[in-house]
């Protein structure tokens, strides 16, 4: 099975051999490294940008206004702060323009915790992210939708943000990427760069097809009677391993990984929450304002009389970053015990 | 081009005529001009005349602009009058059209003179300016100089200062992979070269081997707002900035059409020829201050290019007294009827903001997901 960064570095080659990607580019994103997650190894259109991240996404921009397809990256989400107002002005061109200008661009970066990478290798960006109008924000949880992601994200006419869970990258899923060898080992050996003697190395690359996962749409990654839980990246798996657990006990818990936090599956959570009629949203920004609020808040508006708890957040503490020793990461992000906690809270609670 | 314009956009039969014949006297006499007393730098008399016509038209519009917002049917004016003489040849002499073989155009709000010499109407800068529906530009939605212009690769004007920087080195890049010797044009003023996006795009346009088709301009007007030139820099001349990354740079005399045509002219040539990105920093006149927020007033005191460059071509013969007045006449005459027209056009509809957030109007409101 393919990892999160092999599906993305397959999906990038599908990209610029049939979906007219042109430039992908970033810091240390081309030869010799091919990304510091080496999600970009062995790419034909991919190079390496200047240390710069306003220049990247000004780039970025530029190529998309000229017609030509990119996918850029920031090396990491914790470096993309300095370019928000170039965010914003790549979300509103379309608008500024009263339609008249597109910028179909796809920009990645990795986020998030779970790796104990201190202050500034922690950060999330989704709920930031969830501010900028125009473009499309998905956030992939594992390999075969970081591929149908990065596919659909490429074609897409309009800035999408694709945000990358950084403990995820070496993530294997459970389904295979149409065209992925079956043997792990097989693949290894075709796309990824060996760490010695490197010289004159080309990827083979697999004979992958066109897979694609609508952006907007979630997936229910575990059924469930008494509470919805909606997440995505990371936390869905952690989400997923305490719904097996608590299944064990007669607790039903149906587990959305909603997949795109822009434009959003409403109606999966609405009708999986009409169903029944509690809800926890977990996610790991902090927690304020945080894109759960926004889903609960709605939840609160639409579904109110459906409702049998209080619709609940569980996010990160609201602290400035996130320190190194695990006693402080594991204190700041929801941890699988603040996610069963929290679930059996909201199961609990009589209205 | 300018003939083209006149009567294109014209708003009287008679001062048609009296343009068209101005334009084929130019014609029949399109020769080097070089005197003694008048040097042009061996522009022909048609070029001369036709920036003329242009620096007028560019300056006429912006006052009617300013007229518009002061008799209180427009919110904020910004504009470029005073660099006439720097934006006109810029506009005249750029590959002008759509796509990747043409130049392309990264422009700050003072761009109002480039604009004309592109061929704008004075209509649609004042649909701009009064936020009509009809604006072609922005829809009625952003400030008045925030031009775009897609069908002359003119790149949406935003207000973040030097964010287009940047963003020209991006259709720079794409434009020397499609290997057409164009090139892409950056505007922006000297106040706004402390960002680091200026320095951006000092970086990516001239890193070894991978050169960016870039001509990077400066207008220095000597402020940003009120906060003058001198306490902001350590460097002499911005330009100076440029030759630390091995940029061909130079400082030019924005005021002086004749020098500005001719110096466009060699960078443009010498980018086409090479590749490589250029610099100019063009030293320029804020005649009317810095915006309506600070009166729009103009200030006397100030040298004026197009009455300047009008009264040198009066003096070499090229232009008499009379016919400049009637160039000023028929833009006059064609920015009142353009006023009247947008003032009786639609206005944007409330629920048009939900209109192109996405493209082809995909829905964007959440509360329709
Ligand atoms: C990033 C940013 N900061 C501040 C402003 C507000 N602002 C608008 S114009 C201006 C001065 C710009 O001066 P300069 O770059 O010299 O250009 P000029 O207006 O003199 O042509 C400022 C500070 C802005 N538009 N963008």
């Amino acid at each position: 099975m393919a990892s999160v960064a092999q599906a993305i570095r397959m999906a990038l080659h599908y990209g610029e051999t049939n979906l007219g990607v042109k430039d992908i580019f970033g810091q240390d994103v081309g030869a010799p490294l091919g990304g510091v997650f080496t999600a970009t190894q062995g790419l034909k259109t991919a190079w390496n940008s200047p240390l710069d991240e306003r220049g990247i996404i000004g780039m970025a921009m530029g190529i998309a206004m000229g017609g030509d397809r990119c996918v850029a990256e920031i090396q990491f989400a914790d470096y993309i702060f300095n370019t928000i107002d170039l965010l914003k002005i790549a979300g509103n061109t379309l608008w500024c323009t009263n339609g008249q200008i597109q910028l179909p661009m796809v920009v990645m970066t990795p986020v998030g915790a779970g790796i104990f990478g201190s202050v500034y290798h922690s950060h999330s960006f989704d709920a930031w992210a969830s501010r900028l109008p125009g473009w499309k924000i998905v956030m992939p949880s594992n390999p075969l939708d970081a591929y149908g992601l990065m596919l659909s994200a490429i074609q897409d006419p309009n800035p999408v943000l694709y945000l990358k869970s950084k403990a995820l990258m070496r993530h294997k899923g459970e389904e295979l990427i149409p065209g992925e060898p079956a043997d792990e080992k097989e693949l290894k050996a075709m796309i990824d760069k060996p760490v010695q003697n490197a010289e004159g190395w080309k990827p083979r690359w697999p004979d992958l097809q066109e897979y694609l996962v609508p952006i907007g749409k979630g997936k229910i990654t575990r059924s469930g009677e008494h509470i919805t839980v909606v997440t995505y990246s990371r936390m869905v798996h952690l989400c997923d391993e305490v719904a097996d657990k608590l299944a064990q006990e007669g607790i039903s818990v149906e587990v959305i990984d909603l997949r795109s936090i822009y434009p959003y599956d409403w109606q999966m959570i609405k009708s999986s929450v009409e169903k029944t009629g509690r809800v926890l949203f977990v996610n790991e920004d902090t927690e304020v304002t945080n894109f759960g609020e926004h889903l609960a808040y709605r939840v609160t508006q639409e579904l109110f009389y459906q409702l049998m708890a209080r619709p609940r957040v569980l996010a990160g503490k609201n602290l400035p970053g996130i320190g190194l020793h695990p006693n402080l990461e594991k204190n700041s992000v929801p941890q699988i015990n603040d996610i069963e906690l929290a679930i059996r809270e909201v199961v609990a609670e009589v209205p | 081009m300018s003939k083209k314009t006149t009567v294109k956009a014209g708003g009287k039969a008679s001062a048609k005529k009296t343009l068209k014949s101005a334009a084929k006297t130019s014609v029949k006499t399109s020769k080097k001009v070089t005197t003694k007393k008048h040097d042009f730098g061996g522009l022909s008399e048609e070029i001369l005349l036709r920036m003329h016509d242009l620096m007028v038209k560019s300056r006429v519009l912006e006052e009617r602009l300013i007229k518009i917002y002061k008799a209180g049917e427009a919110y904020f004016w910004i504009g470029g009058p005073g660099e006439e003489a720097w934006g006109v040849p810029l506009g005249m002499l750029a590959r002008k059209g759509q796509g990747l073989e043409h130049d392309w155009f990264h422009l700050h709000y003072r761009c109002t003179p480039t604009m004309v010499a592109l061929g704008l109407n004075m209509i649609d800068s004042i649909r701009l300016m009064m936020n009509r529906a009809t604006d072609p530009s922005t829809g009625g939605r952003n400030f008045s100089s925030h031009y775009c212009f897609p069908q002359w690769n003119v790149a949406p004007v935003t207000s973040p200062l030097e964010v287009q920087y940047p963003i020209a080195c991006g259709t720079a890049h794409a434009q020397k992979r499609a290997g057409k010797k164009a090139l892409s044009i950056v505007t922006g003023g000297d106040a706004g070269t402390a960002e680091g996006d200026f320095a951006s795009c000092l970086v990516l346009a001239s890193r070894k081997g991978q050169e960016l088709p870039l001509l990077i301009t400066v207008q220095n007007n000597g402020y940003g707002i009120s906060t003058p030139y001198e306490g902001q820099h350590g460097e002499t001349h911005i330009a100076d900035r440029a030759r630390a990354f091995n940029i061909r740079s130079r400082v030019i005399n924005g005021n002086d059409p004749v020098e500005t045509y001719l110096a466009l002219q060699e960078e443009m040539e010498y980018i086409r020829k090479t590749g490589k990105p250029s610099f100019i920093e063009a030293m320029v006149t804020r005649l009317y201050g810095h915006s309506s927020a600070d009166g729009a007033n103009k200030k006397p005191q100030l040298f004026d290019p197009v009455l300047s460059f009008e009264k040198r071509l009066i003096d070499a013969g090229l232009l008499t007294e009379k016919a400049a007045k009637k160039i000023w006449e028929i833009y006059e005459t064609e920015g009142v009827v353009a006023q009247e027209q947008a003032r009786q056009e639609p206005v944007p509809t409330p629920e048009s903001v939900w209109d192109h957030v996405y493209v082809n109007n995909e829905n964007a409101d959440w509360r329709k997901f």
